[in-house]
């Protein structure tokens, strides 16, 4: 059994209230943090945790809240990224919640540390519920004097507030998600500046994902160094991994990082195993736009080694035989299953949350879902496969935000590893079509159980 | 007197400039010339926060400063990014650059109507001179392009959103020209459009402007429309007492007859000064106007082909940028008589004949 | 066209959490509260009023409720099914229940029922991969869909409708 610092009391009974959550030892993390430290010596352990952020890209907390500018008489933000919309990830949902209090203090403890007195939680317009969630443990605290004027006697304010998106994956990358937070269309802004120096109303603003901010009430109760020696290596703490796809058990699971991709596929305690009895084909590891890997590259390294839930250990090979830890999105293909097709429902995604403000993506994006639509309905030509390949190229890294590169990636591993069945669709016109399913004899040498 | 300002120095294409700190790595390749300088699709210099959007002037940094120099691992909007002392940046000698500037120009054609032949912007369409020149032959689209309806946004402009690419000059134009502005970008990813949502009509006296920046053919003057192709006409400056605006204009003649009043542009396609309506569209008459001589016609425009004698002289910086000179395949005068050079076709009355290369270059008319 | 009274007081709640002049960042959730308001959908009208209720150009709030999915810029029905049809509900049969839902409602993808009662339509990924297939109604989901379930959230939209709620 791993260790849980997140989701240990997530299923107490009645958690989700303020006199339980308090009970169950809840907002411990504040009275120490405001009383027996300075903002600064907040910041140092959270440095110290070695915490990576939880939404994709795993940049050091740490450090990304030291870069945080703080010129005399301009007001900082904190805004906390509930905007989880990549395909495969529903993790930060699962934790607001169910342990709506535990991201609260989290963000109280983050924005005395960032001396910010205003914070936004900016979610998803589509979790409307949680809003609901959310708004009342806010209440709750700010009854219970956690939130509001002079807080516990330190002089510190804060307000959190929660605001709603209305639908537009893009809104998750953090500069599109202030311009969104302003009133605007997410439209990500060209860097430099980053947030850090001119964000949310020109003011120096940190981004982090929930699970990031959540993170640092543990890190705090245990102190950096402690946290730091759960995991391995650069891969310090738990992670929250929402599974889906072709399991026994979709869900989301916390785990520390010193499991392998096998155990968790197959254990018990996770996911359970491939279900209705079928073989282990592939798998997205950390959310839609990181590279597809083939059951044998996924559980094992392209040197033969375990691969590991960790950071270091996912995209070991790079590109060419790993993948990522991402946002945490696991998705696992059956046997049965259409890389093909499934690639296309990545392009569409893609496509239809483009902004459109600059070329590539814009272009490139409705360019390869078509392309990828003709191969899936057996109107595709062998050709269509390299200029699939090159487009996505084209599109990488030429783009102003991350979504161009989350876009080209899918495509670009689907055909590095799958691309026999991307010919095969081309090959097979009519059966193509009347198979909803691409080459069993990826499955073949497969195990059912581990 | 003022404390000198330390200059950065910058190497751009193997050419060693000093500019100003905060100069953006564009500017400073523009103020080198040539083929150095990238081409800019969206970014306008004279508008606040243009920029950084169509990804054609993208550019490698091989060295990021001389404190710093580790490259850049991405190609960066060389408009957007600010040269940094010891900056080492590539444009044109770099494959990555010319690899992805070929993609992006596709990628702004496979959805663009290739309608030049009918469209009033051809001949001084930046999209046109982008594609020549960093383009690649052929199209590997195949599938049906988007299109939009056509729409008049008032008595002077048309929306001819089809060919758009999305600068977003033409919104800036508004926010920062007029005080109130009724069109923008709506929708989003590949159906994003410029638009009013209801229809309107632009009507402010500066709106005109739209036109100008717009580097395509997607907002066009009316009163132009289907009128002549612009290299049939001669660019003259003048100038009038206007209220309004400073007044000063490009004349595009035909004959005696003013067909479109344009505010003047630079080298880069860039207007020197804002014009009101009023000078754009309803003075159309010499007399309106103080007539001060021949336009210096910018390098792309196929006006500059024609028997003009004002044109700018493009910057020959091959030589310098590659370390010797080109090397010339063929010189075609060591096998041919033809297109003698002590002989300008211009010169000649009417159309050129054999006879004129014959008698040692010696005209036998 | 006006907000009620409790609506404009929400207005003004949501306005006061951002810094003096910045009002303009409660764009979004007051075009989620007219759209509740005003019959699902956000006509000119209702974004002319949001406009003039934040001081803004008409021209801007377009641009913002063209730009977000949630925004129905057309009348829906009274209950809208959203569809989830991206990757992870894929691989758990959403493109099943998408075509179910259409012989059963014979509606199109976009379209809604002559009676005016429901709309279909498919989204993209909604953050319930681990639920799959699912959908969203109003302000909730439904999850792990089977043709079954389908049918029983007709008939209780049905009933519902019926009984005036």
């Amino acid at each position: 059994m791993g260790r849980k610092l997140l989701l240990e009391k997530a299923h107490v009974p009645g958690i989700r209230n303020y006199d339980v959550y308090r009970r169950e030892g809840g907002y411990a993390a504040v009275e120490k943090a405001l009383k027996t430290m300075t903002p600064d010596e907040v910041t140092e352990q959270v440095k110290k945790s070695g915490l990576r952020g939880r939404g994709g890209a795993g940049f050091p907390t740490g450090m990304k809240w030291s870069f945080l500018a703080k010129p005399e008489g301009v007001p900082r933000y904190l805004v906390c990224n509930a905007d989880e919309s990549e395909p495969g990830t529903f993790k930060d949902r699962y934790l607001m919640e169910h342990i709506p209090h535990l991201l609260i203090e989290g963000l109280i403890v983050s924005s005395y540390a960032l001396g910010s007195n205003r914070t936004f939680i900016y979610i998803r317009g589509e979790y409307a519920w949680i809003v609901d969630i959310l708004e009342q443990a806010i209440a709750e605290a700010k009854q219970n004097g956690w939130l509001g004027k002079n807080i516990l006697g330190t002089g510190f304010n804060c307000e959190i507030y929660v605001q709603r998106g209305a639908g537009a994956y893009i809104c998750g990358e953090e500069t599109a998600l202030i311009e969104s937070l302003e009133g605007k269309r997410g439209n990500p802004r060209i860097k430099p500046p980053f947030p850090a120096v001119k964000g949310l109303w020109d003011c120096p603003t940190v981004v982090n994902n929930v699970e990031t901010l959540a993170a640092v009430v543990p890190i705090i109760n245990l102190g950096g160094d402690e946290y730091a020696k759960i995991g391995v290596g650069k891969s310090t703490g738990t992670k929250l991994i929402s599974a889906c796809g072709n399991i026994n058990k979709p869900g989301v699971y916390e785990i520390d990082m010193t499991i392998s991709v096998e155990e968790f596929i197959y254990s018990d305690e996770y996911c359970g195993g491939i279900a209705n009895g079928k073989r282990l084909k592939a798998c997205i590891p950390g959310g839609s736009s990181v590279p597809i890997l083939p059951a044998n590259l996924l559980l094992k390294t392209a040197k033969g080694e375990t691969r590991m839930m960790n950071y270091e250990s996912l995209s070991d090979g790079g590109f060419q035989t790993g993948s990522m830890m991402g946002s945490g999105g696991f998705i696992v293909l059956d046997e049965d299953q259409c890389v093909v097709r499934h690639t296309l429902t990545l392009a569409r995604f893609y496509r239809h949350e483009s902004c459109g403000q600059c070329s590539p993506c814009r272009e490139g994006t409705g360019w390869m879902e078509k392309i990828l639509h003709n191969i899936e309905y057996g109107k595709g030509k062998m050709s269509d496969i390299d200029l699939l390949w090159d487009i996505q190229r084209k599109i990488e890294g030429n783009t102003i935000c991350p979504l161009g590169d989350a876009a080209a990636w899918p495509v670009a591993a689907a055909i590095r590893h799958f691309r026999d069945e991307f010919e095969w669709h081309v090959l097979n016109r009519q059966e193509c079509l009347t198979r909803n399913y691409g080459l069993a004899n990826y499955a073949t040498p497969l195990p059912i159980t581990a | 007197m003022a404390e000198e300002k330390k200059l950065f120095k910058v190497t751009i294409d193997n050419i060693t400039i000093e500019v100003e700190p905060g100069t953006t790595i564009l500017n400073a390749a523009r103020m080198i010339g040539g083929d150095v300088a990238p081409p800019a699709m969206c970014y306008y210099s004279k508008l606040k926060g243009s920029g950084g959007k169509c990804r054609t002037c993208l550019v490698e940094v091989a060295q990021g400063s001389a404190a710093d120099p580790r490259p850049m691992p991405k190609l960066v909007a060389s408009c957007r990014t600010t040269v940094m002392d010891g900056m080492v940046v590539k444009n044109i000698t770099s494959e990555r650059v010319l690899d992805a500037r070929a993609g992006v120009v596709e990628f702004l054609l496979i959805n663009h109507p290739l309608d030049c032949p009918i469209c009033d912007q051809a001949g001084e369409c930046h999209l046109q001179d982008l594609s020549y020149e960093h383009g690649k032959a052929g199209t590997r689209y195949e599938f049906k392009r988007r299109t939009f309806e056509k729409h008049d946004l008032g008595p002077y402009i048309q929306l001819h959103m089809t060919r758009c690419i999305l600068c977003y000059r033409c919104v800036f134009v508004a926010d920062q020209l007029t005080e109130k502005r009724v069109h923008g970008v709506l929708d989003r990813g590949d159906h994003a459009q410029i638009a009013t949502y209801i229809e309107k009509a632009l009507d402010n006296d500066f709106i005109g402007n739209v036109i100008d920046v717009c580097p395509v053919g997607a907002l066009t003057d009316r009163t132009f429309r289907f009128k002549n192709r612009v290299w049939f006409l001669k660019p003259v400056d003048a100038h009038r007492d206007c209220p309004k605006c400073a007044g000063k204009v490009t004349l595009w003649y035909r004959g005696d007859e003013v067909f479109r009043v344009t505010a003047r542009k630079d080298y880069w396609g860039e207007v020197h000064d804002w014009i009101c309506n009023e000078c754009r569209f309803e003075k159309k008459k010499t007399s309106d106007w103080v007539i001060e001589g021949p336009t210096n016609v910018s390098r792309h425009s196929v006006i500059s082909a024609n028997h003009y004698v004002k044109k700018e002289q493009p910057k020959e910086l091959l030589p310098e940028i590659i370390g010797r000179n080109p090397k010339l395949l063929m010189d075609i005068h060591d096998v041919s008589e033809v297109n003698k050079p002590t002989i300008h076709l211009s010169a000649l009355p009417g159309p050129a004949h054999s006879d004129d290369f014959n008698n040692n270059g010696v005209s036998s008319k | 066209m006006q907000f009620s009274e409790e609506k404009l007081a929400k207005v003004k709640e949501i306005i006061a959490r951002y810094p003096e002049g910045k009002q303009k960042s409660a764009l979004l959730p007051v075009l989620h509260l007219a759209q509740e308001e005003f019959g699902g959908w956000l006509s000119t009208e209702a974004m002319d009023y949001v406009a003039s209720l934040l001081q803004l150009e008409p021209i801007e709030v377009y641009e913002v409720a063209t730009f977000y999915s949630m925004y129905n810029l057309k009348p829906v029905g009274k209950y809208t099914f959203e569809v989830c049809q991206t990757g992870p509900c894929m691989l758990r049969g959403s493109d099943d229940i998408i075509e179910y839902i259409k012989q059963v409602l014979n509606i199109n993808v976009g379209e809604t029922t002559p009676d005016g009662m429901f709309t279909l339509k498919t989204v993209e990924c909604l953050g319930a991969c681990g639920y799959a297939p699912m959908m969203q109604m109003g302000k909730h989901y439904r999850e792990h869909l089977t043709k079954q379930k389908v049918d029983e959230i007709i008939a209780e939209c049905r009933r519902n409708a019926a009984a005036g709620n």
